[in-house]
């Protein structure tokens, strides 16, 4: 029984990691798209989120298939539980990723509105969070989770940089207002992606060492228990 | 279970210790039943300590220096593959080993204040404190009224009301009554497999245990006797000890509070049940219940 639950896991993993290249790729796109401005790659991420979908059933469909037909115990059951939570939060991310291309697209209609370089500094923390949230998965790397989680902080304080500028531009001048909200969104979602990044990694701890870490506020999380 | 039915656990206790008095040999057993049958377990009290507990069959060593503690009203499992020892270490439980010459043990192992090893031991009594249910269902060729009430009958002075106060109570508590009241008196081989591994549960407690160990109850059942028999070990572990030993990992993990996963005769981890199953400490642990081995 476990060499075939060992061959089905195999199948999945490395179907979940295309998924993984397929959002990351997304968010990275869409980012560009809003801090390049360059409004031309906003349909691409906006159409790849039906395929992120489809799978994200798929790989549904068949952890309820492996958890009943082979009721896994220990790191196979914490593994499918996680991707379970993982492939979710995948999702979220492709959708939110969707989000910024929309937004993308919105502010290219306004070309004398800056977007704020403080958000090129948010975008890349948050983008690497996702990466290293992922790592951490693939490597079953509970350091790289921790550190993914203790990022969290530095970009929430980038996106209240982002949000006080705009602010400011909004009482500038109300030609700003529109183009700002756009960008206001954008921030926001980036800021979404990389608590969805802080989602994995919690699971990724569960995923090792069999703790549930949700919801530890402060700073208990980032510490080796 | 009706009020009115007395448990035999007060009543063996009671009719035992006067056996042991010669000057009470022809007491009355009085009925209790205005009290509970059981003490409310002590959180956490210990029925069974092992300690260092190591075993021969003639020059080869079954089990390895096994040091446990089996904790009272909870349902143990103990796993692992074949050869293991579980099943040995069970047998040392109510000393069935004496019956081959080529074993022996070292250690200490106890129920209670009674020491399991000691020659001096009365093994008769230690039995009855001790039941065993085995993977076969092993009725006695006799009715299914005289299979339940074969034990009191030998360990206790019970006028007629009482023998089937005794007989009812012990097939409710098994949860076999209600197929079997109306034909008390027909053969207990008559009956299907999981009623008759039902049956033998009800004798094995109609002389009132405090430990009830089952050798893989089910294996020879089918998926609703099974269902009946986990059901009932639920329903049994208020008032016993329960240790079962299993080879079905999802039946010790929906079974059991404690599971013991034993390997070449030697204790590898003891945990709650959820632990083990969802985190074991030990890799083998994890190998052995993910099915990689054994």
């Amino acid at each position: 029984m476990s060499k075939h639950l060992d061959r089905e896991l195999d199948a999945l993993r490395s179907d979940l990691i295309s998924q993984f290249g397929l959002v990351e790729q997304m968010i990275l796109t869409a980012v560009r798209a809003l801090t390049e401005r360059r409004g031309e790659l906003c349909d691409d991420v906006i159409s790849q989120d039906a395929q992120v979908d489809s799978n994200d059933i798929k790989f549904e469909e068949e952890c309820l298939k492996l958890l009943a037909l082979h009721q896994p115990v220990a790191s196979n059951m914490r593994w499918l539980f996680t991707v379970v939570k993982v492939n979710n939060e995948l999702e979220r991310m492709a959708d939110l990723a969707c989000n910024i291309a929309e937004r993308a697209k919105s502010i290219e209609k306004h070309p004398g509105f800056p977007v704020p370089e403080e958000l090129n500094e948010m975008a890349a923390g948050a983008t690497q969070m996702v990466k290293q949230a992922l790592d951490s998965f693939i490597e079953g790397d509970e350091d790289k989770a921790r550190a993914v989680i203790s990022s969290d902080d530095e970009v929430d304080r980038q996106n209240r940089i982002v949000i006080e500028i705009l602010h400011e531009k909004m009482r500038e001048d109300p030609e700003n207002i529109s183009p700002a909200v756009h960008c206001f969104s954008a921030s926001r979602h980036l800021e979404r992606i990389a608590d969805l990044a802080v989602n994995i990694s919690e699971e990724v701890i569960y995923l090792v060492l069999g703790d549930i870490v949700r919801h530890q506020h402060g700073e208990t999380i980032t510490k080796n228990n | 279970m009706s009020s009115t039915i007395t448990s035999p656990e007060n009543k063996a206790g009671s009719q035992l210790r006067t056996q042991h008095d010669p000057d009470s040999q022809m007491a009355t057993v009085h009925m209790r039943t205005d009290k509970p049958h059981t003490e409310p377990a002590e959180k956490d009290a210990t029925a069974i300590v092992m300690e260092d507990l190591s075993s021969w069959y003639g020059s080869f060593q079954a089990l390895k220096s096994i040091s446990l503690n089996v904790r009272k009203n909870k349902v143990t499992a103990f796993i692992g593959p074949s050869g293991c020892g579980k099943s040995t270490l069970l047998r040392w439980i109510n000393r069935m080993n004496d019956t081959i010459h080529s074993a022996r043990a070292t250690g200490n192992l106890h129920l209670g204040d009674l020491d399991l090893l000691a020659s001096t031991t009365d093994v008769v009594d230690l039995r009855r404190k001790v039941g065993i249910v085995f993977q076969k269902p092993n009725p006695f060729p006799k009715s299914i009224f005289d299979n339940v009430a074969f034990g009191p009958r030998l360990h206790m002075k019970l006028r007629r009301n009482e023998l089937l106060d005794i007989v009812e109570w012990s097939l409710r508590k098994a949860a076999v009554w209600d197929e079997v009241k109306d034909r008390l008196h027909a053969p207990a081989l008559g009956l299907s497999g999981g009623q008759q591994q039902r049956l033998c549960i009800a004798r094995t407690i109609a002389v009132g245990p405090e430990v009830l160990l089952m050798d893989e109850p089910c294996s020879a059942l089918d998926p609703g006797s099974t269902l009946a028999i986990e059901e009932l070990m639920n329903e049994l572990r208020d008032q016993y000890t329960i240790v079962i030993v299993t080879h079905n990992m999802q039946q010790a993990s929906r079974c059991s509070d404690e599971t013991a996963f034993f390997f070449e005769g030697k204790l590898i981890e003891m945990n709650d049940t959820q632990s083990i199953f969802t985190n074991p400490a030990n890799q083998k642990t994890e190998d052995y219940i993910s099915g990689r081995f054994g």
